[in-house]
């Protein structure tokens, strides 16, 4: 959750967001660049160590993790933690369940919130539309423990007390922020285009299907994005609202095994490592739609 | 200002896409709004209306229950444990608040500077953003129980040889640590938006009226990104009121409830049979949630409406 901005409606300079300062800005600056470069990688540092820790310890035979040396390399180098976390959390499992909630957050999200921003941008001058957008941000005042006990109570009386669940509130939660995004973009891109597909005679559903959707593709991929990142890696939702522990993602195991886990550091943090490395990795490929995101949230209304 | 925020719909709109507002607007456009203003009304909307309705109950979260008017407030505002986990809660996030954005800040100074390497920095200074918040609360956990206090005795520093974690007047600065490191990326990633928004000649100016680079940052760069400050600092303090993740890997809200934040009370309502007293106390939450809220839209739409 804490991933993810909310929106702030203020409209400031939007396009320069990520955009490299122009090429004389500051020219006349004395070159300062090792120095500063210095400095950073050194602060890369507190970033770095903890991701170290989780790798080389994961790698350890279990006499060398107990010893509490976080910082030592790996010597001898063993899977066996990697194997004994692999059986007793019963990863492909964990990871399969967690797999299927994201993508379907992330499809959800993105089909559900592109609907609906279509309907609003083009609808503005409707106060149902209007409403419904404003209805849709409020999500944004809506903390999740606040909803906690009650949505816990009722996904238990209608059978959603389960992944499925999840993924429709983790959903319900991203809707706020990617309705926000779509409608941004939306309103940006010039009604010309559609008119002429209409006079093609293109119908509505056409349109969006054929034309607008395609075109939401950058805006997609940021949502589909921090949908992504925010149901992979959330514990307390899962954590209340699924009841069969056999059926919880990857964050909540990490925390069902922690007792079981004891002293066996290096099964631990080979656990925590296959967990964390797929969010890792996907960011890795997509942080540019990341970087966007953060900034267009916070500034696009 | 005045008149922006006495006409928000007005401001924000785009010109009517069609000129003449009396059309029929088709069918298949209820169809698009339909699914997602369905379910978050009986995801969200619902669910927040019953949660307010139950607080002014004795339910126990199933079986009878009567209507016992504003008991559970009343009780609320006198319970020790309630008043400790709001104050736990507010000190962290004003902590972590000052901690995140000084960082961040002085950071995002470093990143937008002619500097080499500078997409390999910003990739790595925003990993942590990107991980699991309860699972590196477990690496940090490990980190001050297990490796600090081993490097205290390697060393013979006793203060270093006991976990902080353990400690419960300083178990709070291990939460605002990992928060901190969790947070940065975000706020960073704003902060280098704001800067980079600010034009280059402003410091060409700076320099040939002879302003030191010290100068040129509090009396140039600071004044031009008050704004990105302001959001940053609502938008973070919200966020961490909602402290939960981390706290659980970290501390559980030990030593004893030293660390127990308003969320963690708020879900003990589910096991523990409070349940209505709960639901009031995340009522009261969602009123000062609220609260926040509207104080960022006042802030941001005066400053700059849409």
């Amino acid at each position: 959750m804490s991933t993810q901005p909310a929106g702030v409606l203020e409209d400031v300079a939007a396009e320069n967001m990520l955009a490299r300062p122009p090429a004389t800005a500051r020219t006349r600056r004395p070159r300062s660049a090792w120095s500063t470069t210095i400095l950073l990688m050194l602060c890369t540092i507190t970033v770095l160590v903890p991701l170290y820790v989780t790798v080389s310890m994961a790698f350890k035979t279990p006499e060398q993790a107990v010893d509490g040396n976080a910082f030592s390399l790996p010597s001898p180098l063993t899977l066996d933690g990697f194997v004994a976390a692999w059986q007793l959390t019963d990863f492909p499992v964990a990871f399969a369940i967690t797999v299927a909630v994201t993508l379907a957050t992330v499809a959800g999200t993105i089909l559900l919130a592109a609907f609906a921003s279509y309907a609003i941008a083009r609808n503005w001058d409707r106060r149902l539309f209007r409403w419904s957008f404003y209805y849709l941000l409020a999500a944004m005042f809506i903390p999740f423990p606040v909803v906690a006990l009650s949505q816990i109570q009722l996904t238990g009386l209608v059978g959603l007390d389960n992944p499925a669940g999840v993924t429709l509130l983790h959903i319900m939660f991203q809707l706020s922020f990617s309705v926000l995004l779509f409608t941004a973009f939306l309103r940006s891109i010039p009604l010309e285009l559609e008119e002429a597909a209409r006079i093609d005679g293109a119908s509505t559903w056409q349109t969006f299907r054929h034309m607008i959707f395609p075109m939401l593709a950058p805006m997609s991929a940021t949502v589909g994005i921090f949908a992504f990142l925010a149901s992979w890696n959330d514990f307390m939702m899962p954590s209340l609202i699924t009841s069969d522990p056999s059926l919880q993602t990857l964050p909540v195991v990490q925390s069902i095994f922690q007792t079981q886990f004891s002293n066996n550091y290096n099964v631990a943090f080979a656990s925590y490592l296959m967990a964390m490395a797929p969010a890792i990795v996907v960011y890795l490929f997509t942080q540019r739609w990341v970087m966007e995101g953060v900034t267009q949230g916070a500034v696009k209304g | 200002m005045a008149l922006t925020t006495a006409v928000p719909a007005s401001a924000s709109s785009p010109p009517p896409p069609v000129p003449s507002d009396r059309r029929r607007v088709e069918r298949i456009y209820y169809l698009f709004l339909l699914p997602s203003v369905v379910l978050f009304t009986l995801a969200i909307t619902v669910p927040a209306m019953i949660g307010i309705f139950f607080s002014f109950t004795n339910s126990i979260g199933f079986g009878d229950w009567d209507f016992i008017g504003l008991t559970n407030y009343i009780a609320l505002f006198s319970d020790p444990a309630i008043l400790e986990s709001y104050l736990f809660t507010f000190g962290f996030a004003a902590v972590t608040v000052v901690v995140v954005n000084v960082l961040a800040f002085g950071l995002a100074v470093g990143l937008t500077a002619r500097i080499r390497f500078k997409a390999a920095l910003r990739t790595v200074f925003v990993i942590p953003m990107v991980v699991s918040g309860i699972i590196i609360a477990f690496v940090f956990n490990f980190l001050f129980s297990n490796s600090l206090p081993a490097l205290g005795e390697a060393l013979g520093l006793t203060w270093l040889q006991t976990s902080l974690l353990a400690n419960p007047d300083l178990a709070w600065v291990a939460i605002v640590i990992v928060t901190a490191w969790q947070a940065i990326p975000g706020t960073l990633l704003i902060y280098i938006a704001g800067l980079l928004s600010i034009p280059g000649d402003v410091y060409e100016a700076a320099d040939l009226d002879g302003a030191t680079k010290f100068q040129q940052l509090t009396r140039v760069t600071l004044p031009l990104v008050t704004g990105y400050v302001v959001i940053n600092v609502i938008l973070g303090f919200k966020g961490f009121l909602n402290a939960y993740d981390i706290i659980v890997g970290l501390t559980n809200g030990g030593p004893g409830t030293a660390t127990r934040s308003i969320a963690m009370t708020i879900v003990t309502g589910f096991t523990s049979g409070d349940y209505a007293y709960q639901m009031a106390n995340a009522t009261v939450f969602f009123v000062i949630a609220i609260g926040i809220s509207l104080l960022q839209l006042s802030v941001t739409r005066g400053r700059n409406a849409l």
